[in-house]
C-alpha cells in the first residue's frame, strides 16, 4: 500500500502541476499544446544544471557527508532554473500566438517538435549518447529524503504515515503541491486571477475595462511555461532518475486530458490527476504492486498481458473524455487570437 | 514584361509559395546558426568541421564522400538521390493525409498511429499469405490495400469520437497514436513474424522479400543504381493527383471542405456533417496507412516491432510536409521530397561530421513554427506601391475563426 501511494504520487504530482500550467494558458485564452515540448525542455535544463553544479566541490562534498540541506537547496535551485527556462521557451509560443496571431495548434506542435530535436541534438553532442545523466551518483542518493536524512535508523518503523510520506520521497513533490495550492488561490481570489480569466472568456469586454489583454495572455502563457518546465524536471527527477532523453512519454498530452477532465478547475484537476497517476503507476509497475501487503502481487498474477496495462492510461483518457466532453466548459475565447479591431 | 512579372507576383498562389520558401530559408539559416554556435562552444569541432556542417546542410544530398585529402566532395550521387525519393514516398502519403484533413478543418496529428496500423496490416498480409499458393503481385496488392484499410479504420476512430461525442480530434488522435503503438507491439509480440533466422536482427520483423513480396522497381533502379528507390514513389504521386481531383473537382470534396469551414452551415445545406467528419478522417487515415505499406513492402526495410515507447517520425513529418505545401496535394509532392532531402542531410551530417541528424529535426520544427504564421509573412511581402490598395483587400482576412468554436471539446 505504501508503495502504491508513493508511486501514484510520483506520477500524479507532475501531472497536476502541468495540468495547472495548461489551465493558466487556456484561462487567458491561449491553447498551450506545447506542454509536452516545454516539459522535455525543462527536464533537459534541470538535469543539465544539476550536472553542471556537480562539478563544484561544495556539492560533491555535501553529497559525501550527507549534508542534506545543501542538496535539497540544489534540487530547489534546479527546479527554479528549469522553470525560468521553461518560461523563456514558452515565449516562442506567446510571441507567435499573441503578437503574430498564429494558429496556436500549429505553433504548439512546432514547439513539441522542436524541444526533443534540440534536446537530443545537444545531449548527443554533450554526452555522446542519447541520454543525459548526472555526472556522479543518482537521484536517489543525492536528492531522495530517507529515514537516515532525519537521523533515524533504517530499520525503525515510523508508522504508516511516516513510512509513506517521509521515507523515500522527494522534497520536489511537496513543493509542487504547495505551488499548486498557492497558484489556485491566485487564480480565483486575486484581482490578477480574475483579470486573467476574463481575458479567456471575453477579451473584448476585458479590454473595454482597461485590461491589457496582450499582457494578461503573456502572463498566462509564461506562468504556464514556467510550471510545465518545472513539472518536466520534477518528472525526470522523480520517475526517470534525473536523466533527460528528449522524451516524457506523452505526459504533457495526458496533462491536457486531465485539464479537460478537470473542467479547467484546479480542485477537479487535483482529483483527476490522482486518478490518472494511479493508472500510470499501474501501467509502469503493475508487477510489483502489493495492494494489501500479503506478499501476493495480484495484478501480475491475473495473467493479463503487460501490453494491456500499458494501454490503460490512454484508454481511460479516451473513455473519460467521451463521458465528460459533452458538458465540459472550455474558456470561451480560447484559441482565438485577440484582435482589437474585431467585434 | 515587367507588367507580366507583377501579375504573377500579385497572385495569391505565388505569395503562398514565396512564404513557404522564406520559411524554408529561415529554417535552414537557424540550422546554420546552431551549427556555428555549437561548433564555437565545443573545442573538438574545428573551423573546417563547422564549414563542412554548413555545406552539408545545404547540399548534403549531393555529397559523394571524402576524397583522399579528407575534404568533402560534391557531385551527382545516384545513391543518395534515389534514397531521397524512396524516403519521400511515405512522406508524400502522410503529408497528403494531414493536408486532406486540414482542408476539411481537422488537424490529423494521428498520422503516426495510422501509419503504424498500416504497417501492421501490410506486413502481416505480406508475410502471412503463402507465396507458393498466391502470386506475389497479388499479395503485394492485398497488403497495400490492407494497409490502407486498417489505416482508414484507425483514422475513423478519432473522427467518430469528434463527430458524435465532440472530443477534440487533436487529443483523441494523440491517445489513439499511443494505443496504436501498444497494439502493434502486442500483435507482433504474439505473432510468428519475428525474425529468428538472423541473430543480428533480434527485435525485427522479416523483410517482406522473405516471402518474395516487394515493390516493382519499374526501371528506377537503372536511373539511381545502388539506392532503395522503387515504383512506390510513382504510386504516391498518383495518389497526390487523385487527392487533388477529389478535393478540387468533385462534389464529395466540396462537401468535405464545406463541413470543415462551418459544420453547422454545412448541415443547414443538407450535408451529413457527422458522416463527413468521419469520412475525412478515414481518408486521411487510409493515406497514412498506405504510406506505411509503400515503405515496408519495398522488400528491403525491416520493422523494429517493440515500438510501444516511440511513434514513427514519418507520421509526424507529414505535418511540416502538409503545412509547407499549404495543404495543396500537388505541392505535397515537392515538400515531401524536400523533407526527405533533409533526412539524407541528417545522415550525411552524422556520417561525416561531429554533428548529428537531430539538427534536421530542429530545422523542420523551425519551419513548422514559421508556417504557423505564414499569413503574416505573406502580408509582409513587399507589394507593388501603386496597387497596394487593390492587392491586400480580399486576402487579408485571418484564418476563419468560426470553426474554432466547436473544435474545443
Amino acid at each position: 500500500m505504501t508503495f502504491l501511494i508513493q508511486q501514484t504520487m510520483l506520477y500524479a504530482v507532475p501531472l497536476m502541476i502541468v495540468a495547472l500550467a495548461g489551465v493558466f494558458a487556456e484561462r487567458s485564452g491561449i491553447i498551450n499544446l506545447a506542454l509536452e515540448g516545454i516539459m522535455i525542455f525543462g527536464a533537459f535544463i534541470g538535469v543539465l544544471f544539476v550536472r553542471g553544479m556537480q562539478s563544484f566541490d561544495v556539492f560533491t562534498e555535501a553529497a559525501r557527508q550527507g549534508s542534506w540541506l545543501t542538496l535539497q537547496g540544489l534540487e530547489l535551485l534546479a527546479m527554479l532554473v528549469s522553470a525560468i527556462m521553461g518560461a523563456v521557451f514558452s515565449l516562442l509560443l506567446s510571441f507567435a500566438s499573441i503578437n503574430l496571431r498564429a494558429d496556436q495548434t500549429i505553433g504548439g506542435t512546432a514547439l513539441n517538435l522542436m524541444a526533443p530535436a534540440l534536446v537530443l541534438f545537444l545531449v548527443r553532442i554533450l554526452a555522446n549518447q542519447n541520454t543525459l545523466m548526472m555526472s556522479t551518483g543518482d537521484a536517489a542518493s543525492w536528492f531522495m529524503i530517507k529515514k537516515s536524512t532525519f537521523g533515524i535508523d533504517r530499520k525503525t518503523d515510523i508508522g504508516f504515515l511516516g513510512e509513506t510520506f517521509l521515507n523515500k520521497v522527494y522534497l520536489a513533490t511537496y513543493i509542487c503541491i504547495l505551488i499548486f495550492i498557492i497558484l489556485s488561490v491566485i487564480l480565483y481570489k486575486t484581482r490578477f486571477g480574475l483579470r486573467l480569466r476574463a481575458c479567456g472568456e471575453n477579451p473584448q469586454a476585458a479590454d473595454s475595462l482597461g485590461i491589457n489583454v496582450y499582457k494578461m495572455r503573456y502572463a498566462g502563457t509564461t506562468i504556464s511555461g514556467a510550471l510545465a518546465g518545472m513539472g518536466g524536471f520534477v518528472y525526470s527527477l522523480t520517475t526517470a532518475n534525473c536523466t533527460a532523453n528528449g522524451d516524457v512519454a506523452g505526459f504533457g498530452f495526458l496533462a491536457l486530458a486531465v485539464m479537460i477532465f478537470g473542467n479547467w478547475k484546479p480542485g477537479n484537476i487535483a482529483a483527476a490527476s490522482l486518478l490518472f497517476g494511479l493508472f500510470k503507476c499501474v501501467a509502469a509497475a503493475y508487477s510489483s504492486i502489493d495492494i494489501n501487503g500479503d506478499g501476493v502481487y495480484l495484478l501480475a498474477e491475473l495473467g493479463i498481458s503487460s501490453h494491456l496495462y500499458r494501454m490503460l492510461p490512454y484508454l481511460v483518457t479516451l473513455a473519460v473524455l467521451a463521458f465528460t466532453s459533452k458538458k465540459s466548459r472550455a474558456p470561451k475565447a480560447e484559441g482565438i487570437p485577440y484582435d482589437k479591431g474585431s467585434r | 514584361m515587367k507588367e507580366a512579372f507583377w501579375t504573377i507576383y500579385e497572385k495569391e498562389g505565388t505569395k503562398k509559395v514565396l512564404a513557404s520558401l522564406i520559411s524554408i530559408l529561415v529554417g535552414l539559416l537557424v540550422g546554420v546558426i546552431i551549427v556555428v554556435i555549437v561548433g564555437l562552444c565545443k573545442d573538438t569541432i574545428t573551423g573546417q568541421g563547422i564549414w563542412d556542417g554548413i555545406r552539408l546542410i545545404f547540399a548534403g544530398v549531393l555529397c559523394t564522400g571524402r576524397d583522399a585529402a579528407g575534404s568533402l566532395t560534391f557531385g551527382y550521387n545516384p545513391q543518395t538521390l534515389g534514397n531521397m525519393l524512396f524516403r519521400a514516398t511515405p512522406l508524400i502519403m502522410t503529408g497528403l493525409s494531414i493536408a486532406v484533413a486540414y482542408k476539411t478543418g481537422l488537424f490529423n496529428i494521428g498520422a503516426p498511429g495510422q501509419y503504424l496500423m498500416g504497417t501492421m496490416a501490410s506486413l502481416m498480409i505480406a508475410l502471412g499469405i503463402p507465396s507458393e499458393a498466391v502470386p506475389t503481385q497479388l499479395i503485394w496488392l492485398l497488403a497495400f490495400l490492407g494497409g490502407i484499410a486498417l489505416g482508414a479504420l484507425w483514422g475513423a476512430v478519432p473522427g467518430a469520437l469528434k463527430a458524435f461525442l465532440n472530443i477534440n480530434e487533436v487529443l483523441a488522435c494523440i491517445m489513439t497514436n499511443w494505443l496504436a503503438a501498444n497494439i502493434v507491439t502486442w500483435a507482433f509480440d504474439v505473432s510468428n513474424f519475428k525474425n529468428l533466422v538472423e541473430n543480428t536482427k533480434a527485435g525485427y520483423i522479416y523483410k517482406t522479400s522473405f516471402n518474395g513480396v516487394q515493390t516493382a522497381k519499374l526501371g528506377l533502379d537503372q536511373i539511381f543504381p545502388g539506392s532503395q528507390v522503387n515504383g512506390g514513389i510513382l504510386v504516391a504521386i498518383l495518389f497526390a493527383a487523385a487527392m487533388y481531383i477529389l478535393m478540387n473537382k468533385t462534389t464529395l470534396g466540396y462537401q468535405l471542405k464545406a463541413c470543415g469551414s462551418n459544420r453547422h452551415a454545412a448541415r443547414y445545406a443538407g450535408i451529413n456533417d457527422k458522416g463527413s467528419i468521419i469520412l475525412s478522417m478515414a481518408i486521411a487515415g487510409g493515406l497514412a496507412g498506405g504510406g506505411a505499406a509503400l515503405y515496408w513492402l519495398s522488400g528491403n526495410t525491416e520493422f523494429y516491432w517493440s515500438t510501444y515507447q516511440s511513434l514513427p517520425a514519418a507520421g509526424f513529418n507529414g505535418i511540416p510536409v502538409a503545412l509547407l505545401a499549404i495543404s495543396n496535394p500537388i505541392g505535397v509532392i515537392f515538400t515531401a521530397v524536400f523533407m526527405a532531402m533533409l533526412d539524407i542531410v541528417g545522415q550525411q551530417l552524422t556520417g561525416f561530421t561531429a554533428y548529428n541528424e537531430y539538427i534536421t529535426d530542429v530545422i523542420i520544427s523551425v519551419i513548422v513554427y514559421l508556417s504557423a504564421f505564414s499569413l503574416v509573412i505573406r502580408m509582409m511581402l513587399p507589394g507593388r506601391k501603386k496597387a497596394a490598395s487593390a492587392g491586400s483587400a480580399p486576402d487579408s482576412q485571418p484564418r476563419d475563426n468560426a470553426q474554432k468554436g466547436d473544435e474545443q471539446a
